[in-house]
């Protein structure tokens, strides 16, 4: 068995190193009637630039896409800065530099990855599958009886931010700083998910595509894992199943299907304001230009947000969203489980935690509200700010470095729910509902507990689940995803999330249940 | 100011200073040699398991303290002079104090046995124990086998440390099935088929001859008494039980027995001077529990009600109705109320297991009265507040099966076992009792 993992481990770190090495393999050329094409296409009015590129690097052969990109962002660059000096603004290339070598590199991959997409995909995915699964599936019987098997967490490198969880951390945040900033680099990485692509929406993979397509596939693989972990446990499996069945048709198959059939690409369990573009001007003008369809998803997606998220709040607590339907949830709850100890439990945590969530919120709906205001009254900017500009911080501040790079390439240092607790705006929104207006809770069993703290290590959110069980208190927080975990590794089965009457859900005790009934009564009377 | 010194920072002491911070604003110090803040003694074995670091087993932050104005002392008290109401530390300190409070806990029992005090010898208490645990088991090259003595929870606890390692475990229980003395037949048995299943090498019905030196003060194998076998090992854990910590105490003219002797106001025979938690011995037993009970919660209650008499409400101990919890491996306890090993005259039993033989339940009732005893429940959790409040009431073994949908904890979606007791309690008893569904207001009302 413990073979089979080495053999695992072995085949994994194969096709990772595969993988990265893709980056710098496979070569780039533009040939004259792809740069026609390109041009005519995206409408480029900048002569200067298609000089240059006419003279540099238009059948020229370049061995990587570093010095094919510097190529053409330094050829854009220095046309525009000309056509800005002289104010030709309809000539000026408006689009992001590394966005806009994408486009071209996409169309001018040659060589071995290229022609090989299948072959790759195996080499990569394929091999990284299944290695991953000889590692997992061996604990069936590796990790003893059905139970609670946290053997070693704190003891191992990977998991206790030792040198593994460093490496896994730079791979992490590499990855993410590449896909939203430099897309041109994972030229090859888009290569090999083509043939997918094409299948589902009869378009090449974009990064976009990549990235759902990766993000798939890593949940189903660490899912498994969960089912292996908590085989014992009903509440995590059918949590499990649900988040990676949401994850898998809403937020990747049925997207796809929809561009199929040249309908705009929308993921139907995204609510605003996680969805934080899904109120900018061009989704709104993008939707009513669908018709029927649009006007169904505008609708839906109000509703959601408006309706139908309090109302699953109140019945069933946020974690009805968090951890058992939402995408970044599913990502945590599957790829981050390995990380949910490291969260950090202190106070100021907790203090910094509500500063920045709410803060994330107000600043969701103030630029949402900028964004509407301008869209209706066609105007460019409020209070003389621009709301391209909001727009635009918004979308580098918190959709790219918080979410992705900080919210998932920090899971081995801060553990794996960063963004949902300290960034998510849709989390926050719910988690005051939750707060003020719900019937779930985590009750705690009376008197049972015996403060050993399990509760709040493997609290992913960070919450001192003990502060609140040792003292025979329910839990009540804005944060809790109603993951499960805390009732799980309880030694002592203290905890139970449950959906019950709102009326006696917070409980303050000063004196725990099984002592002197009128020493308790005493003390509430207070 | 009064200042109200208490030796020990376990839960006893802590519960009490934090009460009696919330209901006054008395100078507090507290006392303790072990470590300098307040950490949850049952989770040490987690530490050495890997599921949690030392950290993790403190309750509070180290603000805690201060913003709380609890003042924190690390030192051995030698002695307590009462006369002077002085504190005498081991190295020469005086304090003063105006209340005294004995929270000092319990130390491993060992019994005189030959070779107790070898290196690798230890028992699972303290935070110097699991650094001694560190240094001699710290993977199963360096202790190729342990030897566990005693056949209690610490000792159950101590096997699924080392197995975590993959540590060969020898575990030598003096009873003839695991812990018979307090759980009856069947669930011993259980507990019994879970620790061989684990692969420990359990020896039932078995003493401790002696240990023996490999030569240079470290264990080197074990003799059992009955069989005179010998067993090599590397480590020897002694859980042969535990006794009060009281030694200091000897020439202090506090009384003492096997504890220090406290009236149900937790009052020693010294004025000002009180003992709580597993340091205390009632004089009498109250009710049907132990003189001396070294459980956590008790610890706590009492804390909770000497904050109130040293905050100048006077109040009687008065545990409520007995329950506690454990885990076995994987196989989690708890039990509300009395089931005793053996059933008392009045008595009778039901007994359910499920087909898999890791869950199990059995209630204790009157056999006249049919009034519900008690519980024990393996592998299903249950609702602590539901039996309180029935056994509060005194009410029926029906109304516990009727109601059993109410007092399960389980998480959900977790398969339930209602039906199927129901169904054996009526075959067995020739009654029609039937499961009412699981009631939201009838739970809420228990609170009531």
């Amino acid at each position: 068995m413990k073979g089979l993992q080495k053999i695992g481990l072995g085949l994994f770190i194969l096709s990772l190193a595969i993988f990265i090495s893709l980056l710098f393999i496979g070569n780039y050329k533009v040939t004259p009637s792809n740069f026609e094409q390109f041009s005519s296409s995206k409408g480029i009015k900048s002569e200067l630039f298609i000089k240059k590129m006419n003279e540099k690097v238009v059948g020229v052969e370049y061995s990587n896409s570093f010095s094919f990109s510097s190529e053409i962002i330094s050829a854009m660059e220095s046309s525009n800065e000309i056509y800005k000096k002289n104010k030709e603004w309809d000539k000026v290339i408006w689009d992001k530099p590394h966005s806009f070598s994408y486009q071209l590199a996409k169309k001018s991959g040659i060589g071995l990855v290229n022609e090989n997409k299948s072959l790759f995909w195996w080499l990569t995915f394929g091999l990284g599958i299944i290695g991953s699964l000889f590692f997992i599936i061996p604990n069936v019987i590796l990790l003893g009886p059905k139970g609670i098997k946290n053997n070693g967490i704190f003891l191992n490198s990977a998991t206790n931010r030792g040198w593994i969880g460093w490496l896994v951390f730079i791979f992490l945040v590499s990855f993410y700083l590449l896909l939203y900033f430099r897309p041109d680099y994972i030229v090859n990485w888009t290569y090999i998910v083509d043939p997918i692509s094409k299948n589902l929406s009869g378009n090449l993979a974009s990064q976009w595509f990549l990235y759902g397509f990766l993000y798939c596939t890593v949940m189903t693989v660490m899912a498994v894992r969960m089912y292996i972990k908590y085989r014992h446990n009903k509440y995590q499996i059918l949590r499990t199943t649900s988040v990676l069945f949401f994850q898998i048709v809403f937020a990747f198959l049925i997207p796809e299907i929809l561009v199929r059939f040249e309908k705009p690409w929308y993921d139907f369990k995204n609510a605003f304001p996680l969805d934080y573009d899904f109120f900018f001007s061009w989704n709104l003008d993008q939707l009513i230009a669908s018709g029927g369809f649009g006007l169904f998803v505008l609708i839906w997606g109000i509703v959601l947000t408006l309706v139908i998220v309090p109302i699953m709040v109140y019945f069933f607590g946020k974690r009805w969203y968090c951890s058992w339907v939402c995408g970044c949830g599913g990502l945590a709850e599957t790829l981050g489980d390995p990380y949910r100890q490291l969260s950090d439990k202190s106070m100021n945590a907790w203090r910094l935690e509500r500063w920045l969530v709410h803060g994330v919120l107000v600043f969701a709906i103030v630029m949402t509200g900028f964004t509407l205001y301008a869209y209706f009254s066609s105007n460019e900017s409020v209070l003389a700010i621009k709301t391209q500009t909001i727009q635009d911080i918004y979308g580098f501040l918190i959709g790219s470095i918080f979410a992705g790079v900080i919210g998932t390439g920090f899971y081995p240092i801060f553990g794996n729910r960063v963004w949902c607790r300290f960034g998510c705006p849709l989390a926050a929104y719910m988690g005051i509902v939750q707060r003020f207006k719900s019937r779930f809770r985590i009750t705690t069993n009376g008197g049972q507990c015996i403060s050993c703290g399990n509760c709040s290590t493997y609290c992913e959110q960070g919450i001192d689940v003990r502060a609140y069980a040792q003292k025979g208190e329910n839990i009540v927080r804005a944060s809790c995803v109603g993951c499960g975990i805390c009732s799980a590794v309880c030694p002592r089965g203290v905890l139970k999330l449950e959906n019950g009457p709102e009326n006696g859900r917070i409980n303050p005790t000063d004196i725990l249940l099984g002592n002197n009934v009128d020493l308790m009564s005493l003390i509430k009377d207070k | 100011m009064e200042h109200i010194v208490i030796i020990g920072n376990g839960i006893s002491g802590v519960t009490t200073a934090r009460h009696i911070r919330k209901l006054s604003n008395k100078k507090i110090t507290i006392i303790s040699a072990e470590h300098d803040y307040f950490f949850s003694r049952t989770a040490l074995m987690y530490v050495y398991m890997g599921h949690m670091k030392f950290e993790h087993t403190q309750p509070y932050e180290k603000w805690f303290w201060k913003k709380n104005n609890i003042n924190l002392k690390k030192g051995f008290v030698e002695n307590v002079n009462h006369s002077e109401k002085q504190l005498i530390f081991s190295n020469g300190e005086i304090m003063a104090y105006d209340k005294l409070i004995i929270a000092t806990g319990s130390k491993p029992n060992k019994f005189g046995w030959p070779g107790q005090n070898l290196d690798g010898v230890m028992g699972m208490y303290h935070k110097q124990d699991l650094e001694n645990l560190e240094k001699h088991a710290p993977n199963n090259k360096i202790c190729k086998r342990a030897v566990i003595v005693g056949g209690g929870l610490i000792g159950i606890e101590l096997a699924e440390m080392l197995h975590s390692r993959h540590i060969p475990v020898t575990f030598l229980v003096r009873e003839s099935s695991f812990w018979n003395g307090v759980l009856p037949k069947n669930e011993s048995a259980m507990i019994n088929r879970e620790i061989i299943s684990n692969g420990i090498d359990l020896r039932l019905g078995v003493n401790l001859k002696e240990i023996k030196d490999n030569g240079s003060g470290k264990v080197k194998s074990i003799v059992i008494t009955e069989t005179d076998e010998e067993i090599t090992c590397d480590v020897v854990g002694l859980t042969a039980g535990v006794s009060p910590n009281i030694n200091f105490l000897k020439d202090s003219g506090i009384e003492l027995g096997r504890g220090v002797k406290v009236n149900r106001y937790l009052e020693t025979n010294i004025k000002d001077i009180y003992a709580i938690g597993d340091c205390a011995e009632q004089h009498e037993a109250i009710e049907q529990r132990r003189p001396i009970e070294a459980v956590w919660y008790t610890g706590r209650m009492m804390g909770e009600t000497l904050a109130q008499t040293i905050c100048e409400n006077k109040t009687k101990y008065q545990p409520g109705h007995w329950f506690n919890s454990a885990k076995f491996l994987d196989i989690e306890y708890q039990t509300y109320g009395w089931v005793w090993a053996q059933p008392k005259e009045n008595e009778a039993r039901f007994y359910w297991e499920y087909k898999d033989g890791k869950k199990c339940i059995h209630i204790n009732y009157d056999k006249n009265t049919q009034e519900f005893l008690g519980i024990n429940s393996f592998g299903i959790r249950m609702r602590h507040e539901f039996f309180d409040s029935v056994l509060t009431k005194k009410q029926s073994v029906h109304h516990v099966l009727e109601h059993l949908a109410d007092a399960n904890f389980d998480p959900e979606f977790y398969k339930l076992h209602e039906n199927e007791i129901l169904e054996k309690f009526n075959k067995e008893n020739n009654s029609n009792i039937q499961l009412r569904k699981k009631s939201w207001s009838q739970i809420f009302k228990m609170k009531a």
